[in-house]
């Protein structure tokens, strides 16, 4: 018995579509029995994690509120994965973004509140954030070191350096030693599209992001220049197009966006810095990337998707008694079973009875 | 009595560097048959939870070990499904197993937080254990420091000095010149893959079972990630690895002597030390090693299909 995969002349697009909800239903299968096993009907954590979260309009805006960093990182992330780069850091760059915004913040606290505040705190994060993630890249093109790790690795200092900066320099003089800056006044913080609501106005700049990650992707020549590269390097270098140079500008995206998002969660749900800024969104943006195919489009539905569950995984915390780590289990199998159902649409799959494939060549 | 105190810091950067050494032993193998498995924090973290449970369940620190073993190989048969079997890419099916291990490992570990066990017994032979200077270093180590050790040994002489070895390094340089000679391209990397998951949970076992000993959500601590630049640090050899590994016990070990000491340097500066010296560790690897082409497997972190 063997498997045999022959590559498809053209990719099909209904399994395209396909393959992503099919990995999608075989999660949520698989999520089911592990449910079960815990304890917990599988029907009743079904209703919990997919359903309560849509029923009302307090859980529809934290799911668009959870939606907005993922697919404004993810949509960063895209240009990286779609020119076969490995910007694994975002959650640093988020971190790092988040805390140059802030720091802006903090800086002109009791200033008067002049209007250009917010945008320099924006301008701040995504400058730092895209900053950051040029470190790997700027070592991969000069030095040939792997940017899978260095960007990781950078995670962790980025986090300690946020720790750090919390707990000495930025803290609050007047906030009885608790670990936190001052709360940002008005002017640094995003305003809400509602009043009295939760939604604020990074949704609107994840929208953006996402619009305009899909235009420069596909009707660009740079977004030509990032498919190339990652579908065809060699044609790409007789193309005259430039490694290092793609190198730079798809990690200061990628980095600026995730730096972006960082200041966003600070000028707009948290309001003042934390120790404590991320709940993983860089990591799980890595997620949300592959599962929206790596195009815009589908990465802002597979944001509202994972949003959808971790809002489920939180109300099934309480609800159910089941805890948070299962939804981290089930994101991290969903990927796994995207990236394999990606093979049905790219191979045909067959198994073949028989010895193994050396024999059977012509 | 000096001596007996340098004996103490080499114990302490034996047992930091133990867990490195197992994970990115394995990793290696896996690496050098051309798979790259990003998964090993993942492997790394799930074979600490299952190991800790196993031993608290059967009372067993030998069964608990196995159990890490197995957790980790179980995940890696996953990730060699995926990227072997169904020429998934392997940088994202790495990621996805890292994130996975990570959540069945809180599932695990949840009902066993907070408990603490007896670490893995250590060797003690009258007279030679007792030994001043070196019998504690020597004689006086937990089994899983001498599987670490073993399993260096033995990696080393399976890939240089073995037919099967040359074969798996072969199939990491290049599948398709291999393939068209009859071998089994698939299997061998599948395995070699497994090998790998079975040591990264081994030494995250050794964490939970003899390094702490307790099972604390995240324990590893980016462990895993740090095998795998060790892996390059290596340039894909295993008693480099071995030396690079006590290199960064030795680190870990001096960072935290400073935390104690207080020198007046921020806490966070020094917790960010293993991570920084990484990164320098690979500027340095690729500033020094730049004529005579990369070490790596030519093959590494490319899929392969086998064409009829």
């Amino acid at each position: 018995m063997r498997l045999d995969l022959v590559p498809r002349i053209r990719r099909s697009a209904v399994l395209d579509i396909l393959a992503p909800a099919l990995a999608f239903v075989a999660a949520v299968m698989v999520g089911g029995v592990a449910v079960a096993a815990l304890g917990v009907s599988p029907g009743a954590a079904f209703v919990t994690y997919f359903v309560t979260p849509l029923s009302d309009v307090w859980s529809l805006q934290e799911i668009a509120l959870k939606a907005a960093p993922l697919a404004l990182i993810a949509t960063g992330l895209a240009f990286c994965y779609r020119a076969d780069l490995w910007n694994i850091g975002a959650e640093g760059q988020f971190v790092v973004g988040g805390l140059a915004g802030g720091w802006v913040g903090v800086a002109t606290h009791g200033s008067g509140g002049s209007v250009w505040i917010l945008p320099a705190m924006l301008a701040a994060g995504a400058l730092a954030g895209a900053a950051y993630a040029l470190i790997p890249a700027v070592l991969k093109v000069r030095l040939g070191v792997s940017e899978i790790l260095t960007s990781l690795m950078l995670v962790y200092v980025a986090q300690l350096l946020l720790d750090y900066m919390v707990r000495g320099p930025l803290r609050d003089p007047a906030g009885y030693n608790f670990p936190q800056s001052v709360g940002f006044e008005a002017a640094a913080r995003l305003p809400y599209l509602m009043e009295g609501e939760t939604l604020h106005a990074g949704v609107l700049i994840a929208l953006a992001a996402v619009g305009l990650g899909t235009f420069v992707l596909a009707r660009t020549l740079f977004g030509f220049e990032v498919r190339l590269v990652g579908a065809s390097p060699r044609a790409a270098r007789f193309a005259g197009f430039s490694d290092a140079r793609l190198t730079l500008a798809v990690f200061a995206i990628s980095g600026g966006a995730a730096g972006l998002a960082g200041i966003v969660e600070v000028a707009g749900r948290i309001g003042q810095l934390q120790p404590e800024i991320s709940p993983g969104y860089g990591f799980t943006a890595i997620i949300v990337a592959f599962l929206g195919r790596l195009s815009p489009p589908g990465i802002l539905v597979a944001a509202l998707v994972i949003a959808l569950t971790t809002i489920g995984g939180e109300g099934a915390q309480i609800d159910l008694k089941l805890p948070l780590d299962l939804t981290r289990a089930f994101q991290g199998l969903l990927l796994g079973l995207v990236l394999g159902a990606d093979v049905f649409a790219r191979y045909h799959v067959r198994l073949v009875p028989g010895g193994p494939v050396s024999r059977t060549a012509p | 009595m000096t001596l007996d105190i340098v004996q103490m810091v080499l114990v302490t950067v034996l047992a930091a560097a133990t867990p490195l050494i197992l994970a990115a032993i394995g990793e290696l193998v896996a690496e050098r048959a051309g798979v790259l498995n990003l998964g090993v924090e993942g492997m790394m973290i799930f074979g600490a939870a299952v190991s800790f449970a196993v031993a608290m369940q059967t009372g067993s620190t030998l069964l608990g070990a196995l159990g890490g073993a197995g957790a980790g190989l179980g995940l890696a048969a996953l990730f060699g499904l995926l990227t072997v079997g169904l020429a998934a890419n392997q940088v994202a099916s790495g990621l996805s197993l890292t994130i996975l291990g990570l959540g069945l490992s809180g599932l695990v570990g949840a009902n066993y937080v907070g408990i603490k066990r007896d670490p893995a017994p250590q060797l003690a032979i009258p007279g030679l254990t007792d030994l001043p200077g070196i019998g504690r270093l020597l004689f006086g180590q937990d089994a899983f420091v001498y599987a670490a050790v073993a399993l260096v040994a033995a990696v080393s002489w399976f890939l240089w000095r073995t037919r099967a070895g040359l074969t798996l390094r072969a199939i990491g340089d290049d599948p398709i010149a291999t393939h068209a000679l009859g071998l089994k391209v698939r299997r061998v990397r599948f395995l070699s893959v497994l090998f790998g998951g079975a040591c990264a949970g081994l030494g995250g076992a050794y964490l939970a079972l003899a390094y702490t000993p307790f099972w604390s959500p995240g324990m590893t601590a980016g462990r895993g990630w740090i095998a795998l630049a060790l892996v390059v640090f290596a340039t894909w050899r295993p008693l480099r690895v071995a030396a690079g590994a006590l290199l960064f016990g030795g680190a870990t070990v001096l960072q935290l002597h400073a935390q104690a000491a207080g020198l007046g340097l921020p806490g966070q500066l020094l917790s960010a030390l293993p991570y920084l010296a990484t990164v320098l560790a690979l500027v340095l690897l690729s500033l020094g090693g730049r004529q005579g082409g990369s070490p790596a497997p030519a093959a590494l972190g490319r899929v392969f299909t086998p064409s009829r």
